[in-house]
């Protein structure tokens, strides 16, 4: 019985991957769940958005890093991230121009909007393979650990290690920070107001004089913004693979449908169920439980839940069973 | 006149199949004629679910998968060492596993509600899983050691690989019944989630699950239903045909492989057409469109709205599974890693948008344009790239760059079309009538 070796082990294992994976997790489903409040339909393009936000990230790391330039103990890709939400941002408003607004006029049924986005995923994902390739692209730099297993054994003796890694705390700081603001805007703002108004009832928004055109332009910025921080983050973690991101949209959007579609809390409270539960049901457990009972009864086998290629079964059966016993998500969403 | 503008449409498709033949290879005109008529029977199954029904199955993929699955149950010959070392075991592990799910779906359905209920369901769920783990994984262990380079799984059943075809379409309509029962009934968003993480989880098991079809370490050397071309260049006859005709009998014998291929796709097509036909002029078909223009009116008018969507989405899923099953037939492999969404979920869309929903003739043709496209848009690409960057030296960067990357220009050549075509025409080539 070890009972601190074994809190540490899930820590290290469990507890950190988990709130950096749902700290990622929630920044996507944040942006899906504001197109479906605001502009509502289901955005199958944007994993695909994320991906080109990343990618920006990784040409402007490239570009400083070239010229010499780094950020220290942090990684390049910080300092190039407000260069690649603008350039995300931009794209974005160019979609909206040229695609989405055709069928906002014409009032268009939410599937047909959804079949366009499938049309954007589509040219979305070959320009980023076409910018920059379909192969793996690692592109963190600066200090890796905030503190290693090593420092955290010497600092304390226990026998387990926890490691940080940079990339981790940083996930958890900048979800923070975004969400933070996010709620603010959302709150406090006029325009925040005026999106808030405007996804709960759009005709008596027009009715009070808010301009449709600018509330969707602003929702559009905002989801570049967070999808451009989402998929930069995700890739300086694990790593960059533009068909990664495509199936970061069933985690995402099991994320967005367990909270609630079209409620910012939800999205956040979803991505951290999910999150979580993928990490814990997909984890080898054999050293906590090796810790916590008599050292005769420690398993022999990895009591592990389900082998880590399951894991989009662990997001999809929860999607079902909140689905199936709450359909309006945790927490209550726009689900007519 | 909207008859001849059909025709017209076919026969140009046909032209450009020759057009290959004629200024490519006539190899490489056949091979985009097999995969154009599969591709021609998926976007069949998919208009079925979308063009008649209005449902959104994002999982065409997850079936696809499965046809190519029964390929291997159906054909291959069965592991009997495999068999005796932990058959038995397995499939006792996977009768209570399934027999545990199903105690636990009588339990919420008939127990009183209470605190009690959900305790007993849960505790009852762990027990029942655990007891699966532990003969299952067992059973799994013993079957996987044997020979694990060239078998490690229980094989299939050694039947004649057509077989496959029509249980294909079973396994996937058995399938498609259980995710319809759960997922249908739901907005048409979360069933599009739904379907698509279905398939990533159909996928998954055939990658994970190294008993049942080898997973990614491939099953290869399918048995084919027509002749092998080394056989045919063996053949005194068919080497002396070929000759007559003046050709080449490598060539030659490569090309009849392909006819024939295409003749059996070609009856598979047809048959399933007149069937879809017949299916949209009968009540049914009526009754179909009926609860997809108004659910509400339909409900009202006495229509069970949820069981003809059961129907409809078992149906088309089962035409999905039969096309998969042709395809790995064709390709004489299964490679589960080869699955990808974009290639054989949102292509098949984009098939069934430009060629007409709810058309099945708009179907067929959007199969066979979208596919020729998919596999032309390289070569033209290529072209074009080069046009462009003749002017520039052959070191520099961007030029190879540019170069390299014509093979990223399809996915964005397909997005394009879609968008295209549904800004300016999107009924369609064909509309629905």
């Amino acid at each position: 019985m070890d009972l601190l070796n074994a809190l540490v082990a899930l820590a290290n294992y469990v507890i950190i991957p988990g709130l950096a994976y749902g700290s990622q997790l929630a920044l996507g489903a944040l942006g899906i769940t504001l197109i479906y409040g605001v502009l509502r339909f289901s955005n199958f393009a944007h994993g695909d958005t994320m991906a080109f936000g990343a990618t920006l990230s990784i040409l402007g790391t490239w570009w400083l890093q070239s010229m010499g330039i780094s950020f220290g103990v942090l990684p390049t890709a910080l300092l190039a991230l407000p260069f690649s939400i603008l350039g995300c941002i931009a794209l974005i408003l160019f979609t909206d121009r040229t695609v989405y607004r055709f069928y906002r006029v014409q009032k268009a049924k939410p599937v047909i909007f959804l079949i366009v986005s499938m049309g954007v995923m589509f040219i979305m994902n070959g320009v980023v393979r076409f910018i920059i390739g379909p192969d793996d692209r690692t592109f963190s730099d600066g200090q890796r650990f905030i503190m290693s297993a090593r420092e955290f054994k010497a600092m304390t003796g226990l026998k387990e290690g926890l490691a940080i890694k940079t990339t981790q705390g940083l996930t958890v700081i900048a979800a923070v920070i975004v969400v933070a603001l996010l709620f603010w805007f959302l709150e406090r703002t006029r325009t925040g107001k005026s999106m808030r108004a405007y996804a709960d009832n759009e005709d008596l928004a027009l009715l009070s004089g808010i301009n449709p055109e600018r509330v969707v332009m602003v929702t559009w910025m905002i989801v570049a913004t967070l999808a451009t921080i989402a998929g930069t983050l995700y890739g300086l973690d694990k790593v960059f693979k533009p068909f990664t991101y495509l199936l970061l949209l069933l985690p995402i959007f099991s994320s967005a449908i367990v909270g609630g579609l079209g409620n910012p809390v939800g999205a956040i409270a979803g991505g951290f169920v999910i999150a979580f539960s993928e990490v814990t049901i997909t984890y080898a457990w054999k050293k906590v439980v090796t810790y916590l009972v008599p050292s005769d009864w420690a398993p022999s086998s990895l009591v592990q839940l389900l082998s880590t290629d399951y894991k989009f079964a662990v997001s999809f059966s929860i999607l079902i069973i909140v689905l199936l016993f709450r359909p309006t998500g945790l927490f209550k969403g726009k689900a007519y | 006149m909207a008859q001849y503008r059909n025709i017209f449409l076919f026969a140009a498709m046909a032209l450009l199949i020759l057009l290959t033949g004629f200024l490519q290879s006539w190899n490489s005109a056949l091979l985009i004629l097999n995969m154009g008529l599969i591709s021609a029977i998926m976007s069949l199954g998919v208009n079925l679910q979308w063009g008649f029904a209005g449902l959104f199955n994002v999982g065409v993929m997850g079936f696809v998968a499965l046809g190519g699955l029964a390929t291997v149950l159906i054909s291959m010959p069965p592991v009997t060492e495999a068999w005796s070392a932990g058959g038995l075991r397995t499939m006792l592990g996977l009768v209570i596993g399934v027999a545990s799910l199903w105690l636990t779906s009588l339990a919420i359905a008939r127990l009183p509600s209470g605190k009690a209920k959900i305790l007993g369901i849960i505790a009852g769920l762990i027990v029942g899983f655990f007891a699966f783990r532990f003969v299952f994984d067992g059973g799994v262990s013993a079957i996987e050691a044997v020979n694990p380079a060239s078998t490690g799984y229980l094989g299939g059943l050694g039947l004649p690989i057509l077989l496959a075809w029509p249980a294909g379409g079973l396994l996937a309509a058995g399938v498609a019944w259980i995710i319809g029962k759960t997922a249908l009934g739901l907005r048409s968003d979360y069933l599009a989630i739904a379907t698509l993480g279905i398939a990533e989880i159909i996928l998954a098991i055939m990658k994970n699950e190294d008993w049942l079809a080898r997973g990614v370490k491939n099953v290869i050397g399918l048995p084919r239903p027509v002749p092998f071309e080394v056989d045919l260049q063996n053949n005194p006859d068919f080497v002396a045909t070929a000759t007559d005709l003046g050709m080449n009998a490598v060539t030659a014998s490569s090309i009849y492989v392909k006819l024939c291929y295409a003749g059996l796709f070609t009856v598979v097509l047809l048959l399933l057409l007149w069937m879809a036909q017949n299916a949209l002029r009968s009540p049914w078909g009526r009754m179909m469109r009926a609860i997809r223009d108004n659910e509400t009116s339909a409900e009202a008018m006495g229509k069970d709205v949820t069981k003809r969507h059961l129907q409809i989405f078992v149906l088309g899923s089962a035409i999905c599974g039969i096309a998969g099953a042709m395809m790995t037939t064709l390709d004489g492999q299964l490679t589960p890693a080869g699955y990808q969404p974009l290639r054989y979920t949102f292509l098949i869309w984009v098939m069934v948008i430009v060629g007409g929903s709810g058309n099945n003739f708009g179907a067929v043709l959007g199969g066979f344009v979208i596919w020729f496209f998919w596999v032309q848009v390289e070569p033209i690409g290529g072209f074009l790239m080069q046009a462009i960057t003749s002017g520039m030296e052959d070191a520099s960067p961007l030029k190879q760059h540019l170069i390299s990357s014509v093979a990223h220009m399809r996915l964005f050549t397909m997005g394009l079309i879609l968008l295209l075509v549904l800004r300016f025409s999107p009924k369609g080539l064909i509309p629905e009538k």
